[in-house]
């Protein structure tokens, strides 16, 4: 189910790729390049970004005033500006790290770059996950009061959407038996 | 098992004598070691008169040891229990005894019935223990298999009956006393999806009839689903989901 095809077109699509560079430029400033890079590495994968989504989406960080310009530096070609993030854009990540997604199938890419970057920003990654553990296993006792009172249909409707959630509910276990590991990683 | 009070109260007891803002079982800060092994390092759980709670935990995360602590079967070495104010500490080993008989039910992953008895017999045994008469104990118990759709194995030795059925008998076991609590240790660890469900939907659904709370350990996120609420055991220490949502 999870192909490399399908994983990365769900990070792609799913992650809000403004609040993983505002994640990015909170561990430390950086210029566009050196965010486009390191966004590939972790969590681009095969599909890298393209240059022109980088600059766009840097543009719109800085009319929202969730980072700044720290410095211009020249370089080769056009000045290099260093980005920075404001106490506007930290508040912005700490909301949405905080804030548990809408328990839906292909969850994991976005939980997997929440943790990541809670992990690189020293917030606390245990948290995040046993949030959205505790929103999971909210919808599913939602889930089970519909399944108990409705018909055939309505129960392998639920069962369907039950069983999809249990699946997250292990990788968010997992994970979290995982973090030391994925922090040393992270880290290195 | 249960017997006693809890079965000449019957229902009218359970909930009765603590109002909802009164929790009727507290745990309070709970150490417990095995040899040189940490089964509980500072667990805290409370649970509410006619309340479902599912403590969920990995394997060796202490969440057995923590139900056996708060139904008195296990003594912990540090912090203490109450069930409807009385500190299990304080009572001596026969009133805790009484205590389980008369006011817990129990449901355990491998039903443990008695294989000489029949079904009938297990489900009346605890009515029996209580000094009930033979005729009022079965007819009470065959109440119980009816209403957990398993009347048909009445006269079948536990060895005779699939484990859906064994396990549904023990429910009806656990409930025949009408306990004020019902613990229920992975109760459906033994079972496939469909007779999982089903063992579920009659437990929850016949304490929530006669107001009996369930404390129920499992490590299955469908199972915990028919709670109310969720508690998660890691490394001994308890954390309540609802804190952190």
């Amino acid at each position: 189910m999870y192909t490399p095809r399908v994983y990365t077109v769900c990070i792609v699509v799913r992650v809000s790729i403004g609040q993983t560079f505002l994640g990015l430029l909170e561990a430390s400033p950086r210029h566009g390049y050196d965010i486009k890079r390191l966004y590939d590495e972790r969590f681009g994968h095969a599909r890298p970004l393209a240059y022109g989504q980088v600059y766009a989406t840097l543009s719109r960080l800085l009319r929202g005033g969730l980072v700044e310009v720290e410095a211009v530096e020249p370089g080769e070609g056009p000045d290099r500006k260093r980005y920075a993030i404001t106490h506007a854009g930290v508040t912005d990540v700490r909301r949405w790290l905080s804030t548990p997604e809408k328990p839906e199938p292909y969850l994991q890419s976005t939980l997997y770059t929440k943790v990541v970057l809670a992990l690189l920003t020293g917030r606390d990654a245990a948290d995040l996950l046993d949030v959205q553990r505790a929103e999971h296993l909210r919808l599913m006792r939602e889930l089970t009061r519909r399944k108990r009172d409705g018909d055939l249909a309505e129960q392998l409707i639920c069962d369907h959407a039950l069983f999809h959630l249990e699946a997250d509910l292990r990788w968010l276990e997992l994970t979290a038996a995982r973090l030391d590991e994925l922090s040393a990683t992270v880290r290195r | 098992m249960n017997g006693g009070t809890a079965m000449n109260g019957g229902a009218a007891m359970n909930g009765g004598t603590a109002s909802a803002a009164t929790p009727l079982l507290v745990a309070e800060d709970l150490h417990r070691r095995f040899g040189g092994t940490v089964a509980l390092a500072g667990a805290s759980l409370r649970v509410d008169p006619g309340e479902v709670v599912a403590v969920m935990g990995s394997s060796g995360s202490g969440k057995s040891t923590l139900l056996h602590c708060l139904a008195g079967i296990v003594r912990p070495d540090g912090g203490r229990v109450r069930f409807d104010g009385r500190d299990l500490a304080a009572l001596s080993d026969a009133a805790r005894s009484a205590l389980r008989r008369e006011a817990f039910g129990f449901v355990f992953q491998f039903g443990q019935l008695v294989p000489e008895l029949t079904c009938l017999e297990n489900v009346a045994l605890p009515l029996r223990l209580a000094r009930l008469g033979r005729r009022e104990a079965e007819r009470r118990a065959t109440e119980w298999l009816t209403r957990l759709e398993v009347a048909d194995v009445a006269g079948k030795r536990p060895g005779e009956v699939s484990g859906g059925q064994g396990q549904r008998v023990a429910v009806a076991r656990a409930l025949v006393t009408t306990p004020r609590v019902i613990f229920a240790d992975e109760p459906t660890g033994a079972l496939d999806s469909l007779n999982g469900e089903r063992v579920m939907r009659l437990l929850t659904g016949a304490a929530r009839e006669t107001g009996a709370a369930v404390v129920l350990v499992t490590h299955e996120a469908r199972v915990a689903a028919y709670s109310d609420r969720e508690v998660v055991v890691r490394d001994g220490r308890t954390r309540d989901l609802e804190s952190v949502a």
